[in-house]
């Protein structure tokens, strides 16, 4: 329990000075992003097809016709499965059901996480102790099959039902994360001057800590959605879940149960597939975008290669202050065994 | 010595919550499942098999809930979990101690492996910033984002089939019986491929990445300068001075995370119908079968807890501040 364990707070630079800027410009900054941009438009996009998802759709998803196992064609775009229903239409009005479940469960979690983690961080002492204590057995304990146990014994588990099991067991990690920075924070000087004022406690959780874990509350949020998404389409994979209510996952289910692969109905499961990966892949940038946010060392973009003038190249590093040579300055060693590697 | 008594207590009480959750979740099914499923098979149990059932379901009303919790534990302890009913009349205990050897040999080593590739790929990642070791980032967190059976089927599609190298189903040849002979091993080996590499494919990136931004962050400590001011050679400031420190919030965040990695890769048991404890807890789920379900729970959160304690000894063993006070 000794070391940091997260990178985020082992990567968020001691001091304020993220919260220093006015909250305007730090909002385009983070747009600015190229990471988090692609991913808040993917995400975005997602969120339009759920709300308009049911409307859009050419076919009902479960209408049954004529055309069995029919591979993507101009009129199912993304073919049709063993009962003739429209995948293309069953994807679209399926992802009202994942974003549901995914954004409802990660409310539900970063809401446990902020009170357990931060009251944990903040009071200290015993009530830290248990609280951890508390957070760190449902680290330990694997979610998924606990997960998958709770929602079986719910009788004709729905979405609503799902959203919240995933979310009340999948908080622990954001609280650990969150105790660790509060308690990094508590003894700080401007806590200490506004108890010193006479702020009452939960005047201070509010107003002086809380600002200064937007970020990791919000990258704890997006990583808590991947998750309940991941899970979600799970337990509809494996048949937990209503059935009759359309996701990706039950997509899955059925192409699964009815052999898709033996008969080589390769768009059956495909789109699916792709759709969550394709999700997945847009809150892992806003992920990203938030942590370089944080801590602007992990950006990778750049050129770290420097050419000098007389053709040496130099690699910038952090830490270093590179002499770039020219034939009249003496090279210090570090730089000149640089340029040997590099060449 | 006492950071891992300290730990140790820690995984106990874990235990001791995992089984208490476990007793309390059939005690929430609304109605009696398990009371039907004993009426339809009644006549072929043995009245020692329905009494270990009543102990565990709680299907015994008239017992205060703290007897039930007592008798419960004492048959815990003897290894009683009931008869499942998807593999009537074979116990519970039986049938997990036939799968769990196949899902450590699977799960075990390749997210070890997993562990071991991802952090030495990171190391490069951090190290040599903003070089083409960079671009690989987004294509890992693609691969990552893909759910684990997904990329299983997708393998089966594409690599397996009847006259392919990789079987797409199973755990070794139907004919053969399980020994330790190499044709078994082989065959065992042969059919694992698959399965191994769907696991490494997406669950690789995600210690390639923390690995990476551990590897930024220590790259500007005063001591890396330091020992690039004394003109150590580039790879061993890398190795010895870097990755060293880099690590250990790894190896605390990997046992950390291995409850979550071991529910995701159980899913793979399920796509390739692999002879192990995930593959157990689909039939489990399907068939509405609950003793069998509570056993794969327990099972597999107590493997967690030990793997973890092994990564905790890895841990002291890496860190040499837990060593120090005596």
């Amino acid at each position: 329990m000794s070391a940091p364990t997260s990178t985020i707070t082992a990567v968020t630079p001691e001091g304020p000075e993220v919260a220093a800027a006015p909250a305007k410009r730090r909002r385009l900054r983070f747009v600015a992003n190229p990471k988090a941009a692609t991913g808040l438009v993917v995400l975005a996009f997602f969120c339009l097809i759920a709300i308009i998802g049911p409307w859009i759709a050419p076919f009902d998803p479960s209408a049954r016709s004529s055309d069995l196992i029919q591979a993507p064609s101009g009129k199912h775009w993304f073919g049709t499965t063993h009962l003739g229903q429209d995948i293309f239409s069953q994807v679209l009005v399926g992802t009202r059901g994942v974003m549901f479940v995914g954004l409802l469960a990660g409310l539900v979690a970063t809401a446990l996480s902020i009170l357990i983690g931060v009251s944990a961080g903040f009071l200290g002492g015993a009530a830290d102790d248990s609280l951890s204590a508390l957070s760190n057995v449902f680290l330990v304990i694997p979610a998924l099959p606990l997960i998958i146990i709770v929602a079986s014994t719910i009788p004709s588990a729905g979405d609503l039902m799902v959203a919240l099991v995933i979310g009340l067991t999948s908080w622990a990690w954001g609280a650990r994360v969150l105790r660790a920075q509060t308690l990094s924070l508590r003894r700080r000087d401007y806590v200490e001057a506004a108890r010193a004022t006479g702020e009452s406690t939960w005047r201070i959780i509010t107003f002086e800590i809380m600002p200064n874990l937007t970020a990791i509350i919000a990258s704890g949020f997006v990583g808590t959605v991947i998750f309940a998404v991941m899970s979600e389409i799970t337990l509809a994979f494996i048949g937990i879940s209503t059935i009759s209510e359309w996701n990706w996952g039950t997509i899955l289910f059925w192409a699964q149960s009815q052999q898709a692969l033996a008969q080589g109905a390769w768009w059956w499961f495909v789109p699916a597939g792709l759709a969550i990966a394709i999700l997945g892949t847009a809150l892992s940038l806003i992920n990203f975008g938030i942590d370089e946010f944080v801590s602007p060392r992990l950006r990778s973009s750049g050129h770290t290669r420097i050419k000098t003038k007389d053709g040496h190249s130099v690699r910038m590093r952090v830490g270093f202050t590179p002499v770039l040579s020219s034939k009249q300055a003496p090279v210090t060693p570090v730089v000149r065994r640089e340029q040997e590697e590099v060449a | 010595m006492k950071f891992l008594l300290q730990r140790l207590v820690f995984y106990v009480f874990t235990a001791w919550a995992a089984l208490t959750i476990n007793f309390f979740i059939p005690r929430m099914i609304p109605g009696d499942p398990v009371t039907s499923l004993i009426n339809k098979f009644q006549g072929q149990m043995s009245t020692d098999a329905i009494n270990s059932l009543y102990v565990l379901f709680g299907l015994d009303k008239n017992a205060s809930l703290w007897s039930q919790y007592v008798d419960y534990w004492g048959q815990v302890f003897r290894g009683d979990l009931g008869l499942s009913f998807t593999f009537f009349p074979t116990p519970v205990a039986e049938i997990l101690r036939q799968s769990l050897p196949w899902t450590i040999a699977l799960v075990g080593i390749t997210t070890f492996a997993s562990f071991m590739i991802g952090t030495s790929l990171g190391v490069l990642a951090g190290w040599r910033r903003g070089s083409v070791m960079d671009g690989l980032l987004p294509v890992t967190t693609f691969l990552s984002s893909i759910p684990y059976f997904w990329l299983g089927l997708l393998a089966i599609t594409l690599l397996a089939g009847p006259d392919s190298f990789f079987p797409s189903s199973g755990g070794y040849e139907p004919g053969l019986v399980p020994s330790w002979n190499a044709e078994f091993i082989g065959s065992a080996v042969q059919h694992s491929l698959l399965p191994a590499i769907t696991i490494l494919i997406s669950s690789v990136s995600g210690w390639i990445l923390t690995m990476r931004n551990m590897m930024v962050t220590v790259a500007s400590e005063d001591y890396i300068t330091v020992a690039h001011a004394k003109g150590l050679p580039e790879r061993r400031v890398m190795v010895s001075y870097a990755a060293r420190n880099a690590l250990l919030p790894n190896v605390s965040g990997f046992a950390l995370s291995l409850g979550f990695i071991v529910g995701g890769t159980l899913l793979v048991e399920i796509v390739f119908s692999y002879p192990g404890i995930g593959y157990n807890l689909f039939q489990a789920v399907g068939a509405k079968d609950y003793p069998l379900m509570q056993g794969v729970f327990l099972v597999i959160t107590l493997s967690v807890l030990v793997a973890n304690l092994l990564a905790d000894v890895a841990y002291l063993l890496l860190d040499p501040r837990t060593r120090k006070e005596g």
